[in-house]
């Protein structure tokens, strides 16, 4: 128990300093004892919850956010290349930064996702309602997650809830962003699901919703 | 001199200086509520200065507000270096894709020539009208974002921690050109009638950066910057914390510091008091929801938390109210500035 607490904490003061070198050595020592998937559950992921928790308290900063999830994702990338972590296929997640161009929530779930052996469709940036309601039913998109960074595209969610549900698609949507954190209550009012609000939560809610729709 | 007689540039000039005025100075700041009073669009509005000038008038008479606002929208500063710009019926119009596509492109970067660029004419024109209407009774308050900001909008945030992180030459050659830019523009924006400038400084909040970041990079550049700004300057952090820095921003040369709502005013203030005022921190987001009552409850809290000997002015924690937010809303805000807001302040009202 000790020894694993140390790894964790050693792989957090890594990423936090955007240490890459010490952060694949760490990774490297583990894979002695463990597995690639316990890698990814057991140290991964429950750093990458830590970072995200003391940034809720303001003890972090969104940049070492951004750059430990691009971390991580390099080095499940290069460890564990021909594994298939992908949790479970049949029920497709997509993920768009909805009307606007700031994409940084995005890469930080996707990358924290993928991190977490999750694949996701991405949708790309300054979509709208009518191009993401085609893509989702293009990719028969089950969980859709949405990351806005301006109050009207977070109302818009709205619109895009209800024309979803007047054509009887039936999916589930998590929302995140600056928008979400300032007003809390803002995800109920458009009709989201589920909100996040860090990256690391929308890993937390991409399992819980999986494993309500299988 | 008669404490309630004040007009707006005493009012503020007493607060900032640390001491009391008549009441409490209110900054509210409905950027896009103009185009509302003039029953035309928000793009409309942005088009011309006149509809701007005449918007910032009605707004200051409707809410008694102690400013007049030159800030037309974020992206416009992006737009000078030929970014496009998107604009909503119902929202502040937004940056598209980054202009600068590879990062290689910052070595052929230049400064936009402000004199022949025409969405920052149109602010200048929009000062000089306001300048003419008001004289020197309402401070006219400029914007300029910082060099250390702006790359998110010139490049998109991922890219920009990117390069802070890894790429040291280009970060500085980054910040050079940006530097250049932001001390011409908040001048020439001084030169056309502001009384000051609002410095937007959001990628220093400790919400983005780390403090060892910050000494490194935000913090020297708003010294250079801010020594080169020929007028006074307010650091705004648009919604991003400030307690673990606020010691360093105040040896920056602010005047005052614009903090987030995710904060205790009452501690930024003790930590602030006589050294640079205060500004804040009023939800902005929240406020579409708000009821008058929340609003002025809102508003003692603030108040009672951060108001006592001066130093302070109470306005939204963005520096951009949403377009969504009800009139009634902001006339309560003004009404209980009024009410609650009167020197000397009273004691655990809130």
């Amino acid at each position: 128990m000790d020894n694993i607490n140390k790894i964790l904490d050693k792989f957090e003061h890594s990423l936090l300093s955007v240490d890459r070198l010490a952060a694949a050595h760490l990774l490297t020592e583990s894979l002695k004892e463990n597995t690639p998937v316990d890698i990814s559950d057991k140290i991964i992921c429950p750093v990458l919850d830590r970072i995200g928790e003391k940034w809720e308290k303001g003890e972090t900063a969104l940049s070492q956010i951004y750059m430990s999830g691009i971390i991580c994702e390099e080095l499940v990338n290069s460890f564990f290349p021909d594994l298939d972590m992908s949790k479970d296929k049949s029920i497709p997640i997509g993920i768009v930064t909805f009307e606007d161009f700031h994409i940084l929530g995005k890469q930080i779930v996707k990358s924290i996702l993928k991190s977490g052996g999750f694949y996701v469709h991405d949708f790309g940036q300054g979509v709208y309602a009518e191009e993401l309601i085609q893509k989702i039913r293009d990719n028969k998109i089950r969980i859709l997650l949405i990351s806005t960074l301006m109050l009207p595209s977070a109302l818009h969610i709205k619109d895009l809830r209800s024309k979803m549900d007047n054509l009887g698609m039936d999916i589930k949507i998590a929302v995140g962003g600056a928008p979400f954190r300032f007003d809390t209550d803002l995800w109920k009012q458009i009709g989201a699901d589920a909100v996040g609000m860090t990256a690391f939560e929308g890993l937390k809610i991409v399992k819980k919703m999986t494993k309500e729709l299988q | 001199m008669n404490r309630n007689t004040m007009t707006p540039m005493q009012r503020v000039l007493t607060a900032l200086s640390h001491k009391e005025p008549d009441r409490v100075p209110l900054f509210l700041l409905p950027t896009m509520h103009g185009a509302k009073e003039l029953g035309i669009s928000i793009k409309e509005y942005f088009s011309k200065p006149e509809y701007v000038a005449q918007g910032q008038l009605c707004l200051l008479e409707k809410y008694d507000n102690d400013c007049l606002s030159a800030f037309f929208y974020g992206s416009l500063e992006v737009e000078a270096w030929g970014a496009e710009v998107i604009y909503s019926d119902d929202g502040p119009p937004n940056s598209g894709q980054p202009f600068i596509r590879k990062i290689s492109d910052i070595k052929n970067l230049e400064v936009p020539e402000i004199a022949e660029t025409p969405c920052l004419i149109k602010v200048l024109e929009t000062i000089k009208i306001l300048k003419s209407k008001a004289a020197d009774k309402v401070p006219i308050i400029g914007v300029a974002i910082s060099p250390f900001s702006l790359p998110v909008m010139q490049l998109g945030f991922n890219r920009y921690i990117k390069l802070m992180y890894e790429n040291h030459e280009l970060f500085q050659q980054l910040m050079k050109i940006n530097e250049k830019f932001c001390i011409k523009w908040a001048n020439a924006q001084l030169q056309a009638g502001a009384a000051a400038i609002c410095y937007f400084d959001p990628v220093s909040s400790s919400t983005i950066t780390t403090r060892d970041m910050y000494l490194k990079t935000g913090f020297k550049i708003a010294k250079r910057t801010l020594a080169g700004i020929q007028g006074p300057a307010a650091t705004h952090m648009a919604s991003g914390r400030s307690i673990s820095i606020i010691n360093d921003i105040v040896k920056t040369g602010t005047a005052a510091i614009a903090v987030s709502c995710d904060e205790d005013i009452g501690q930024i203030k003790s930590m602030c008091k006589n050294k640079v005022s205060v500004m804040g921190n009023l939800n902005g987001i929240e406020m579409a929801g708000w009821t008058p009552e929340t609003a002025e409850q809102k508003v003692k809290q603030v108040i009672s938390r951060a108001a006592h000997g001066g130093g302070f002015i109470l306005t939204d924690n963005h520096g951009e109210i949403p377009f969504q937010v009800k009139d009634e809303v902001l006339y309560a805000i003004s009404n209980a500035v009024h009410k609650w807001g009167k020197y000397p302040i009273q004691n655990n009202f809130a």
